[in-house]
């Protein structure tokens, strides 16, 4: 990899944290390039949420070297919480409060915040700026928690599973919203364990199980390093279907073309789904 | 395009908020959270004068030889404690819930300065104290004969032992606030000692009755010079004869009340956490 540290908004090396007996986090080494939406992807427990509360600067590690936009954030300043937006996993806003007041007001914490009225309309809460926070749905109050995230005009943005009790529709919804940050040039960091949404927003990812990172790369790179087989499958002439596991699955067909005389039926090749390697990495495939 | 972010981020830095003027909109904000939720603000107002009105009303013999009556005597203790009840009791639990629903966290994520966050809180103890006190010495005037101060000195007494008690009580408050290991905890934790400190400060119970131990006690706490200095403010001079030192001692409770002040900030400094202990 030919890139700097100068152009990388996170970098961590050896990253570790243990809680008791647990190896949270056993050895991450992340490389995040500025401008770009990362992806990590992990089932519960796996050590995303201890990941970003560190680079955050919200938790204490045991090991290893951080550095987010160029600083450790165990010892940082009010210009680097500035540049670094938050959207924690369990957030709580003041109830008594409207999401206009409340908007407004935390845009007053940053040197040169976004408008407050344009943010509200980014997360799509126009309609309930001048609501009580305690009159919100769990759906709603999430836009709000992205709203003080990105008030401050970050450089890098950390979501730590945003999307969590979304219905669908407001997950696509939340999906054009992080595109539209990520395409104003902000550095976008999302823990999810939804895997289509890493997918769809990330244009890289790490796959994350018990502390370590299982893989690591595009979600193309990812599929094709981890799923060389392909599965053919056809329709003998007495109508008995036929599967064969292939790392090769031009020349199955090469040679089907040779014994049919035009039409293979029913024939069909798939690659594994991203999905599938993701619960191999993860160690899920049992549940399948 | 980056080469002009970068710059005018740098600007950015030296132009970062002042605290003072944030400081002022965070008490505003504050306030219009306290003061939305109606519930909240009966029952703070409410509680001294409550009291106020059984005690003086159960209790309204003269005092042999001191020229007042009982009531009288719980017109200014019942202001202090209204007053440590605004500040100690209120800022103990609401910052321990704010820290357990992770408030402070998020907070704590932006660049405001943590001084603002505790301008605040000063903000809201003040007009919330003062009104507090406004209203009992309405109650005290009008129904339990107490006088207000003829002359300027007496008001400015009343305005350092104000200022100083509420100031020592709301640094207390803060540093209590550290001490329950969640937000439920939190009213047990906060109000049990603020029971007692009543009882040994001569609020419920006249100093001369208590026995000397607790009333040693309750010395070392702001709430009995507090409960001193107001009955110097508002009791006519025969009253004298009822203190400890047959004398108001107003050099003393400005000692002792400063020192609470510069000992509780010196506590919140190194004791104030803006998470909960789990959460580290």
């Amino acid at each position: 990899m030919t890139t700097t540290t100068a152009e990388l908004a996170v970098r961590t090396a050896g990253l570790r944290k243990r809680y008791g007996d647990i190896d949270a986090v056993a050895g991450i080494d992340l490389a995040i390039r500025t401008g770009e939406v990362f992806g990590l992807l992990g089932p519960n427990g796996a050590g995303k949420s201890t990941t970003v509360e560190i680079l955050q600067g919200h938790r204490t590690r045991d090991a290893g070297d951080v550095e987010v936009l160029g600083s450790d954030p165990a010892s940082t300043s009010r210009a680097w919480r500035a540049k670094v937006g938050i959207v924690w996993q369990d957030e709580s806003a003041p109830a008594e409060l409207t999401v206009r007041e409340t908007v407004g007001h935390f845009a007053r914490y940053y040197p040169r915040p976004r408008d407050p009225d344009e943010v509200i309309a980014l997360v799509g809460l126009e309609e309930k700026a001048g609501s009580r926070i305690k009159a919100l749905s769990g759906g709603q109050r999430r836009r709000l928690d992205v709203a003080l995230g990105v008030i401050g005009g970050p450089e890098l943005l950390l979501l730590d599973e945003p999307t969590t009790g979304f219905d669908p529709a407001a997950r696509r919804q939340f999906w054009s919203l992080i595109r539209q940050l990520a395409a104003e040039g902000t550095t976008i960091l999302l823990t999810t364990h939804y895997l289509e949404e890493a997918e769809a927003l990330a244009d890289r990812l790490a796959i994350i199980a018990n502390g370590r990172i299982a893989a690591e790369g595009t979600p193309v790179d990812l599929r094709r390093a981890h799923s060389s087989e392909a599965t053919v499958e056809w329709t003998e002439a007495d109508g008995s279907p036929r599967t064969e596991h292939t790392q090769t699955p031009t020349r199955t067909v090469a040679e089907l073309i040779g014994r049919f005389d035009g039409e293979i039926p029913g024939l069909r090749i798939s690659r594994p789904t991203l999905e599938d390697v993701y619960l191999r990495l993860t160690g899920q495939e049992s549940v399948r | 395009m980056t080469t002009t972010a970068v710059a005018t981020r740098k600007t950015a830095e030296e132009r970062l908020p002042r605290a003072w003027n944030l400081g002022l909109h965070q008490g505003a904000l504050e306030l219009r959270q306290f003061f939305r939720q109606r519930e909240q603000v009966v029952f703070t107002f409410a509680f001294p004068i409550v009291f106020l009105f059984l005690f003086a009303s159960i209790f309204s013999d003269d005092v042999q030889g001191a020229g007042i009556t009982a009531s009288q005597l719980y017109v200014p203790a019942m202001i202090a404690a209204g007053i440590m009840s605004t500040s100690f009791q209120s800022l103990g639990i609401s910052i321990a819930i704010e820290r357990d629903e992770k408030v402070l966290r998020r907070l704590r994520g932006t660049p405001m300065p943590p001084s603002v966050y505790f301008l605040g809180k000063i903000w809201l103890v003040l007009v919330t104290g003062g009104l507090e006190t406004i209203a009992l010495l309405i109650v005290g005037t009008v129904f339990y004969d107490v006088d207000l101060p003829g002359d300027a000195a007496g008001w400015l007494t009343f305005g350092w032992v104000f200022l100083l008690g509420l100031t020592g009580c709301a640094l207390l408050g803060i540093a209590i606030s550290s001490v329950p290991k969640s937000g439920r905890s939190a009213t047990s934790v906060v109000v049990l000692p603020f029971l007692v400190l009543q009882f040994i400060s001569g609020v419920y119970i006249a100093i001369d009755t208590l026995p000397e131990w607790m009333l040693n006690l309750g010395a070392l706490f702001p709430l009995k010079w507090m409960c001193q200095g107001l009955r110097g403010v508002f009791l006519p001079e025969s009253a004298k004869v009822l203190e400890v030192a047959d004398s108001w001692e107003y050099g003393r409770i400005a000692l002792v009340l400063g020192a609470w002040c510069i000992g509780g900030l010196l506590l919140c400094l190194g004791t104030f956490r803006w998470k909960n202990r789990r959460d580290s």
